[in-house]
């Protein structure tokens, strides 16, 4: 088996919380354990708050303080962030490893032309004189399909639409051709056809630079489209992982099943829209045992007492749960 | 038969006392509040207790009456220093009634600081005594009820105008808000420092005039705020769903405009406060602060310093009395913005 | 662009306007003639002669509406002595005003211009050091510290610092003031220093909580996401936002400077403006006032006018509408 490209092993991150724990900090990721391999598109999907975010900015360890990242291993080729320090970690960010964020209206700096904080993206990471850095980001603009894009590289990001402004992001992030490419929600705050055109943006823009992403979202349409793998969170925890076709065929983890059913492309017309009962609980007060068991339709007094153990379904399935059968692993 | 101006602040204190309570009682009874100056106990303990023993000393130095004892004074020698029919507070009673030398003496002196002749009371001023044989410790408890009445009197008065103001222009909009804007913006157009002397020139001197002056000056900001709040209040969702709802307008004021802007109040109100204090002793600087207050002491004493050798003490009362109230009202007030003020919280996941 | 500034400066002569009828209110209602010459003259002062003192100044006159001649009013010669810059003479020792501010300026600046610009650079680096230790022991000593200096009245600043400086080390004379421009510097130093740490407070806190505010904002996680470096972060994209809250506070603290030099120049005994305001607060000397709160007022109006003008050029969102 080769190395994969990115690997996180029992990747803890904290928070500080008013919740009546021990150490006055929640864990709002715990015990993520995730690989990524060069090219492939993995998709990570949950609730709003179930840690997505926070598992990405972990990686890049731009965790906002007072938070951070308590246990685990975030291995680059094999090579683990966490021990870099701060200048190494700083030719990693942007360079190897490029993140575009959910709300592209405050992820630019409105003072800075757009066409500026591109090339300074350039040259954090290569020495070329400004004049080059330009025209490689007129480039760019042109790669992300960028309309008028000389005459764009003077505006200011309130001239641009949010669709536009996203291009911009994603062409920051494409300037140093980076490995990996974590996008936050890149469509949520978008609209519809403007999602569509972005999605579409990146799958080619992937293939065409043979990048693996990372690819955060809640809306499993996106997810369909793009994602080779997926991997579904729920309250801090992953609870299955698997292709694409085994999470939206053969889902097992009844969290992964009311995923699936409360999406309305899915639903019968005339038919109630199914909804999931209650909400993600708030870190610190996560049950003890399963943490789907306060939610969960098939779940019994045992699943509230131990953690779920992981079930391997098959050579690319795995699922957290106490209910399914399968091959318990060791951890 | 007049009724003596003693008695009619007693009767104005007592007044206040119970309105502030009333108004702690009503405050307290929402759980977030009492959430939030739970937290504030816990955070800032000490101050809190420096304040309240502040007010605590304001308050007993705003109760008087004529007659009754004195504590520790040596029978009637010197009486006549002060006149029985003058109404002494409990602070004044907490001394003896002839407290007075007749020039400077050094802390815990024995002699005047002049002369050698003996103190009325050796090794009793604390702090020494000033000029006029006053003792400075006393005068510094006294300057705290100054300090509480231009801060907290002035603030009682400008907040509830301010907001009243604030909310209608930034609520209603319109030609409302163009004249509240243009009262706003004339006024913010003459720097507070001159505002404050042509207040008080073209009113007079005067404690209540120097609370005016105080109040006009201070409450442009808090009011700007206010507008600038309520405006951005009015666009929310839950205040047009309240609209949509058919609520009037009076009752989407007071129930979901005002109280969004209470934090703003407190905060508001604690810096205020201790900026209002400052901006008394400025004021006496210039000549035309409000008599014993700290700001006049610190101002008497600081001609003190040039002698040789060095009057140091009723600068150093005056000051510090100054220092130990505004530095822990500083502190609350910074503390009040990070528990209330959510644009400082830290992100969450 | 030439139409937003017209119309900023057509509403700064309106906010001008209604800065002299304020002043008006003041000056002739609020306290009568009489009572001016009450006070300039004495309490004691016999009747007639604060009748001649009225009338002398022109101020026997109707004050709102004269049915003979309607510009013959306290009124219309408020706002046209005012407006012209035609401050007639000192109620105190009756010498043309404008000779007096003339006189002034220069000293204040020479106090003022330093004081201002070395007090902004060192709250800044201050605010900047603070924020980027964030979290730290640095920051919270920084806060500590500006707290305290907060809490602490300008005159024991400037009492401390004569005392201090001035007549326990002997540094520097304690006060006076040279014409010469090549001596000034020797009595500028102790108030330029005295003023700076004075301000220094106030600045670290307010401008720690504009970059702090600034370093939350989503724009500074994408720079880091990209590699950029805390310094660069600070300087390049955070120094550039907080412009636009700075600008405002620089304004605001322009009147401040004005409170600085009132109190610094009467104590520092530098013949300024500031000092000369002083003089005719204590001798009641009511036309220098309101001449001198005039010029203190427009030259606000006028910096908030340039601030406004600045705003376009440092934050590309303002509209000009």
């Amino acid at each position: 088996m080769t190395q994969p490209l990115l690997e996180l092993k029992d990747l803890e991150t904290s928070f500080p919380s008013s919740a009546e724990t021990v150490s006055g900090r929640a864990s709002v990721v715990e015990g993520v354990t995730l690989s990524i391999d060069a090219g492939e598109v993995l998709a990570l999907v949950g609730e709003s708050g179930c840690g997505k975010s926070v598992t990405a900015l972990s990686i890049l360890r731009l965790i906002p303080k007072p938070g951070r990242i308590e246990r685990g291993e975030i291995l680059l080729e094999g090579r683990d962030l966490r021990t870099l320090s701060i200048p190494e970690m700083r030719k990693v960010r942007g360079n190897q490893i490029a993140m575009i964020f959910q709300e592209p209206m405050t992820s630019l700096n409105p003072v800075v032309r757009v066409g500026d904080q591109v090339v300074e993206a350039i040259r954090l990471h290569e020495k070329v004189s400004r004049k080059a850095a330009l025209a490689r980001t007129l480039e760019l603009f042109e790669k992300v399909s960028m309309p008028d894009a000389k005459a764009r590289l003077r505006a200011f990001p309130h001239e641009l639409s949010g669709g536009l402004k996203q291009r911009v992001m994603i062409a920051m992030a494409l300037s140093s051709h980076p490995k990996l490419l974590i996008a936050d929600e890149p469509t949520t705050a978008l609209d519809v056809t403007v999602q569509a055109q972005t999605l579409e943006l990146l799958r080619d823009l992937r293939q065409e630079m043979d990048m693996a992403v990372l690819l955060i979202t809640h809306d499993l349409g996106v997810v369909n489209q793009l994602a080779d793998r997926v991997a579904v969170m729920y309250a801090g925890k992953v609870v299955e992982t698997g292709t694409r076709e085994d999470v939206f065929r053969q889902a097992r983890h009844p969290y992964t099943k009311s995923l699936l059913r409360s999406m309305p492309a899915l639903a019968k017309p005339q038919e109630p829209l199914y909804e999931i009962a209650g909400s993600v609980p708030v870190p610190g007060e996560w049950p003890a045992g399963c943490r789907f068991v306060t939610r969960c339709e098939e779940g019994d007094d045992f699943c509230g007492e131990e953690p779920a153990p992981r079930r391997r379904l098959s050579h690319s399935h795995a699922c957290w749960c106490h209910r399914v059968e399968g091959v318990q692993d060791e951890s | 038969m007049l009724i003596q101006a003693h008695v009619i602040s007693n009767y104005v204190v007592a007044a206040l006392v119970v309105g502030v309570l009333l108004l702690g009682i009503g405050i307290l009874r929402s759980r977030l509040w009492r959430r939030s100056l739970g937290t504030l106990v816990k955070r800032r303990p000490i101050a809190l207790g420096i304040v309240f023993l502040y007010i605590l000393i304001a308050l007993l130095d705003s109760v008087s009456w004529v007659g009754g004892t004195h504590m520790g004074s040596r029978g009637s020698e010197g009486a006549d220093l002060v006149s029985l029919q003058e109404p002494q507070s409990v602070i004044d009673r907490f001394f003896p009634r002839d407290f007075q030398e007749e020039g400077y003496a050094h802390p815990f002196s024995s002699t005047h600081f002049y002369t050698d002749k003996a103190l009325r009371y050796p090794g009793r001023h604390i702090l020494g005594t000033d000029i006029n044989g006053r003792d400075v410790f006393h005068l510094s408890l006294s300057g705290a009820r100054i300090a509480l009445l231009v801060g907290g009197l002035t603030s009682l008065i400008v907040i509830p105008i301010a907001l009243f103001f604030g909310i209608c222009a930034g609520y209603f909009g319109g030609r409302v808000d163009d004249a509240v804007f243009y009262i706003l913006s004339t006024l913010a157009s003459i720097p507070n420092i001159l505002l404050l002397i042509v207040l008080v020139q073209a009113m007079g001197k005067g404690t209540l005039q120097v609370c005016i002056a105080l109040g006009i000056t201070s409450w442009v900001g808090f009011c700007r705020l206010a507008r600038g709040e309520s405006l951005k209040l009015r666009e929310l969702d839950f205040v047009r769903s309240a609209r949509a709802l058919g609520a009037s307008e009076t009752r989407i004021i007071f129930r979901h405009i005002l109280p969004n802007l209470m934090h703003l109040v407190l905060i508001t109100f604690v810096l205020l406060f201790s900026g209002l204090v400052l901006s008394e002793a400025t004021l006496s600087f210039l000549g035309i602060g409000i008599d014993e207050s700290w700001g006049q002491m610190v101002d008497l004493a600081r001609l003190e310093l040039a002698r040789d050798p060095v009057v140091y003490w009723n600068f150093f009362g005056a000051f510090a009395a100054l220092f130990g109230m505004i530095l822990p009202v500083n502190m609350l007030g910074d503390t009040l913005r990070d528990i209330l003020d959510p644009r400082t919280l830290s992100e969450d996941s | 662009m030439i139409a937003y500034i017209v119309r900023r400066l057509l509403h700064g002569v309106g906010i001008v306007l209604g800065v002299l009828g304020l002043l008006f209110i003041l000056f002739f209602t609020v306290t009568s003639p009489e009572g001016m010459a009450t006070k300039a003259l004495g309490e004691k002062a016999p009747p007639e002669a604060i009748a001649q003192w009225v009338t002398n100044h022109g101020y026997d006159r109707p004050l709102f509406w004269n049915p003979e001649s309607w510009s013959d009013t306290l009124l219309v010669d408020h706002y046209y002595s005012m407006l012209s810059f035609d401050f007639g003479r000192s109620d105190a020792d009756d010498r043309p005003i404008m000779d007096r501010i003339k006189q002034g300026a220069k000293p204040s600046l020479y106090l003022t211009v330093p004081l201002f610009f070395i007090g902004l650079f060192l709250s800044l680096s201050g605010a900047m050091l603070v924020a980027f230790f964030r979290g730290t022991f640095i920051d919270k000593a920084g806060l500590v510290v500006s707290v305290l200096a907060m809490s602490i009245p300008t005159m024991v600043y400037i009492i401390a610092g004569q005392y201090i400086l001035g007549k326990v080390l002997l540094w520097f004379p304690i006060s006076g003031f040279d014409r010469d421009p090549t001596m000034v510097w020797k009595f500028l130093m102790l108030p330029v220093i005295v003023g700076m740490i004075e301000s220094l407070g106030g600045g670290v806190r307010f401008y720690r909580t504009v970059f702090l505010e600034e370093s939350n904002r989503d724009y500074v996680r994408t720079a880091r996401a990209k590699g950029c470096g805390e310094l660069q972060l600070m300087t390049h994209h955070v120094l550039g936002n907080a412009m636009i809250p700075l600008l405002t506070q620089v304004v605001v603290a322009i009147p401040h400077l004005f409170l600085g030099a009132l109190l610094t120049e009467s104590f520092f005994g530098i013949p300024g403006l500031g000092a000369a305001m002083v003089e005719a607060i204590h001798g009641n000397d009511f036309s220098t006032l309101r001449a001198l709160v005039f010029i203190g007022c427009l030259l606000f109006i006028v910096a908030q006018i340039v601030t406004d003008i600045a705003y376009t050029v440092v934050d590309p969102r303002v509209r000009l509408k």
